[in-house]
């Protein structure tokens, strides 16, 4: 049998453009991580005030100013690594990532800070009480996340330094990017529902 | 030249795939990242836990056979329904429908593999683990000692006997860390089909020419973001309960049982829709097939696919309306678990005009869907039934409810997926599966289902509870049960049949060649079985028909679109 015309080629060759794989990937992933943290957040909010002994969130919570600047500002900084190398501009999306990089484990500083302040001096635990089980197991799961963003981050960083990325790794750092403005906006929801609502 | 084989000179000259001999074999399924194999291994996989779930529905059905039984004791009893349960729903539906899934939608398509191949292998060998790691529990659930093993909690694992008091030793852990990893696998092969059916298909197939079967997956897989979700996070809380000593579900804390029956049933119900869909999905192909005609109203079952989607997710505290939610919560509850017979009310009447004025041909797969359609006619109006609040306080947990949820599970979802086994068979082996053999199977089949379902009803109006390992004679249960018993072993070797028919099949079936439906989708386009690459030049759709358009140049689809 000998090959002849495969099936009807369209005669108007109107250009067949379908959308990133990796990006529409990212957010079903985005989705289904959302739906995790819509669980934890809804625990949190539903024992709000239900713990049967101390500590409660108002005597031991501080604002963690310092760190939402830095995570926030991190979302900037990997906004820019990626608009650079979609330009072109490979020496500047390195120093952009490398700033992301720095504002995330600076973030991930004052969190551990927090929680020894809390496990350590207070003495507030995961099994001390209802807040202290929805508290740390939510901003332990962000945290979570953080750490692992961190890591491909810095894999990221390092490929950029030894040279390896051209403008034509912008969309597979652009999911990258997509996955750190997640981490952020959940950032966002547990600031205000753990340290602005719940206090 | 015959028209029959326009479509195979056009796309395709490569011989069928030989089937490879020798041991390599084992590495290179071990090792495959092609979406037919691990699509097969899914199926496989599926089909062996099918059969051990199967078993043990068996047992159970001997134990209630006949009052006072002591065939098995109320331990074991208990065992059996927890991990019949877990296995059926979460190592039989979902791998199997996936697995389907995994096989049809690069070559419906038109595509060359899945858009992640290498997730797709790593999905799917985590959810195999998952399920070795919920049987493992029989011989490691509390060590060695025998204190207890598999786990007895029932497939929902209601609070608080779900804590380390009342279920002390590993057995609970294990049912946990199981559905944890078969929750992570399942959203990684949804997460795969959604890009790969946004961002692989071929040339010229537009969202609307895809066909039926890949959209519903596409609902599907988005409702498994939002509903398995919950699940695998609520299997996280209920690991640092046990493990770390939280409190999430410890009511001596303060915590709440009735939190977790909204965290499993948000994830619950809409299971139940996440099922239906590809099997809804698996109807839309092989109705129109084999009524010669196409689907009827195409945009209004894709419409209704993305409502149910939509509505089912907001129905899952109809489960829980004998836990006391008030009638605020309990009417929005009725009020959406009928609203989502509407979208589903619209399907049926699609695949009744499809068949209606057709040139129906009666083989196995149209057969099994024609039972589907009536049988899953009847378990929607035993779920509306049961959607009344105050008809389920009467009969919630009790036998009825069994009966119901069997009937859209072994009555809907079993025999659709029979019916793809039939129809997809000659693509995935290349060979006919007997037809013979597959009648025996059909009207064996649902001669069980029917002594055995509808008759399970009965038991429950009388107020027979579920999950009891047995009863006192005297209580008008007893000729009931003994039907029930029956049944089940009607449809026990109605299955045997079934398997036999698929291995005998494998060597002996017909030579079935690409297109032995004359259907219409891409997938009859290349050889039975498809090449590694599926296509050997990359196909154009024209229409959502695109072999009809290749088969009949004068009378095109897409001259009409």
């Amino acid at each position: 049998m000998t090959q002849t015309t495969a099936i009807p080629i369209s005669a108007d060759e109107q250009p067949w453009i379908l959308p990133n794989k990796g990006i529409v990937g990212m957010w079903c992933l985005i989705a289904a991580e959302a739906a995790i943290f819509m669980i934890f957040v809804v625990a949190y909010v539903y024992y709000l005030g239900k713990s049967l002994s101390g500590p409660t969130p108002a005597q031991v919570l501080e604002l963690p100013i310092l760190g939402t600047i830095c995570l926030l500002s991190s979302s900037l900084t990997v906004h820019a690594a990626v608009t650079a190398l979609r330009k072109g501009a490979v020496r500047r999306c390195t120093l952009a990532l490398a700033a992301t990089v720095v504002l995330g484990s600076a973030f991930l500083l004052t969190t551990a800070k927090e929680w020894h302040h809390l496990i350590y001096e207070i003495g507030l635990t995961i099994r001390t009480n209802l807040f202290g089980t929805t508290y740390f197991s939510l901003v332990g799961l962000h945290a979570t996340h953080v750490v692992v963003g961190l890591l491909l981050l810095t894999a990221a960083l390092l490929f950029s330094l030894s040279g390896r990325v051209t403008e034509h790794h912008a969309e597979r750092l652009e999911v990258l990017s997509l996955y750190w403005h997640f981490v952020d906006a959940v950032w966002v929801v547990v600031f205000l529902v753990v340290y602005v609502i719940g206090r | 030249m015959a028209t029959s084989t326009r479509a195979l000179e056009a796309i395709d000259v490569t011989d069928p795939s030989a089937r490879p001999p020798g041991p390599g074999l084992v590495y290179q399924w071990l090792t495959t990242v092609d979406h037919k194999k691990i699509g097969l291994m899914y199926i496989v996989y599926a089909l062996l836990f099918l059969v051990i779930g199967g078993v043990q529905a068996m047992l159970m059905r001997i134990q209630l056979a006949v009052p006072n039984n002591h065939f098995i004791g109320p331990q074991t009893f208990n065992r059996l329904f927890t991990v019949h349960g877990t296995t059926m729903i979460f190592f039989v539906a979902v791998p199997v429908l996936f697995g389907f899934g995994n096989y049809l939608i690069p070559l419906m398509i038109g595509a060359r593999d899945m858009a992640f191949p290498r997730l797709n292998a790593f999905s799917f060998w985590l959810s195999a683990f998952g399920g070795v790691l919920l049987y493992l529990s029989y011989f490691a659930g509390s060590g060695l000692y025998g204190a207890g093993s598999a786990p007895d909690v029932g497939w929902f694992a209601y609070a608080p006997l779900t804590s380390k008091v009342f279920s002390p030793g590993h057995s609970t852990d294990y049912w946990t860390l199981a559905v944890l990893l078969s929750g992570v696998g399942t959203t990684g092969t949804a997460v795969n089909i959604v890009a790969t059916a946004f961002c692989m298909r071929c040339k010229g197939m537009t969202l609307m020419r895809m066909p039926l079967l890949v959209w519903l997956y596409i609902v599907a897989s988005c409702m498994v973001f939002v509903a398995v979700s919950p699940l695998t996070t609520a299997q996280i809380m209920l690991c640092l309960d046990r493990y770390l000593g939280s409190h999430f579900f410890d009511t001596q804390a303060g915590g709440s049982a009735v939190l977790w029956m909204h965290f499993f049933w948000i994830f619950g119900h809409p299971e139940v829709y996440i099922l239906i869909l590809p099997t809804f999905a698996f109807i839309n192909e092989i109705v129109p097939v084999f009524s010669r005609k196409a689907i009827f109203g195409y945009p209004a079952m894709v419409a209704a696919s993305v409502g149910i989607g939509f509505v089912s997710l907001s129905v899952w505290a109809h489960h829980m309306f004998t836990v006391g939610m008030g009638p605020a919560g309990n009417t929005f509850f009725v009020f959406s678990t009928m609203v989502v017979s509407v979208p589903t009310g619209i399907k049926v009447f699609n695949w009744l005009a499809t068949i209606w004025g057709g040139k129906v041909i009666y083989r196995v797969p149209m057969l099994f869907s024609v039972a589907f359609l009536f049988q899953f006619l009847v378990a929607g109006l035993t779920g509306i039934m049961l959607s009344a609040a105050p008809f389920d306080w009467q009969l919630s947990a009790s036998y009825f409810v069994v009966a119901h949820f069997h009937y859209v599970i072994v009555g809907g979802i079993l025999f659709s997926l029979f019916a793809a086994f039939y129809y997809w068979y000659p693509k995935m082996t290349g060979r006919m599966m007997s037809e013979r053999l597959g009648k025996w199977h059909f009207w064996l089949f649902v001669i069980g289902f029917h002594l055995t379902f509808d008759f399970m009803h009965i038991p429950g109006l009388l107020g027979m509870p579920r999950r009891i390992y047995t009863y006192e004679a005297g209580r008008g249960w007893e000729l009931w049960n003994f039907i029930v018993g029956v049944g089940a072993f009607v449809q026990g070797v109605a299955t045997l049949i079934f398997v036999y028919n698929l291995v005998q099949s494998y060597f002996r079936g017909k030579e079935a060649g690409p297109d032995p439906w004359d259907a219409w989708t891409l997938e009859w386009a290349t050889t039975s079985p498809p090449p590694d690459y599926n296509f050997a030049i990359e196909p154009t759709a024209t229409s959502a028909r695109p072999l009809w358009d290749l088969k009949h140049p004068e009378d095109q689809d897409s001259s009409y679109e």
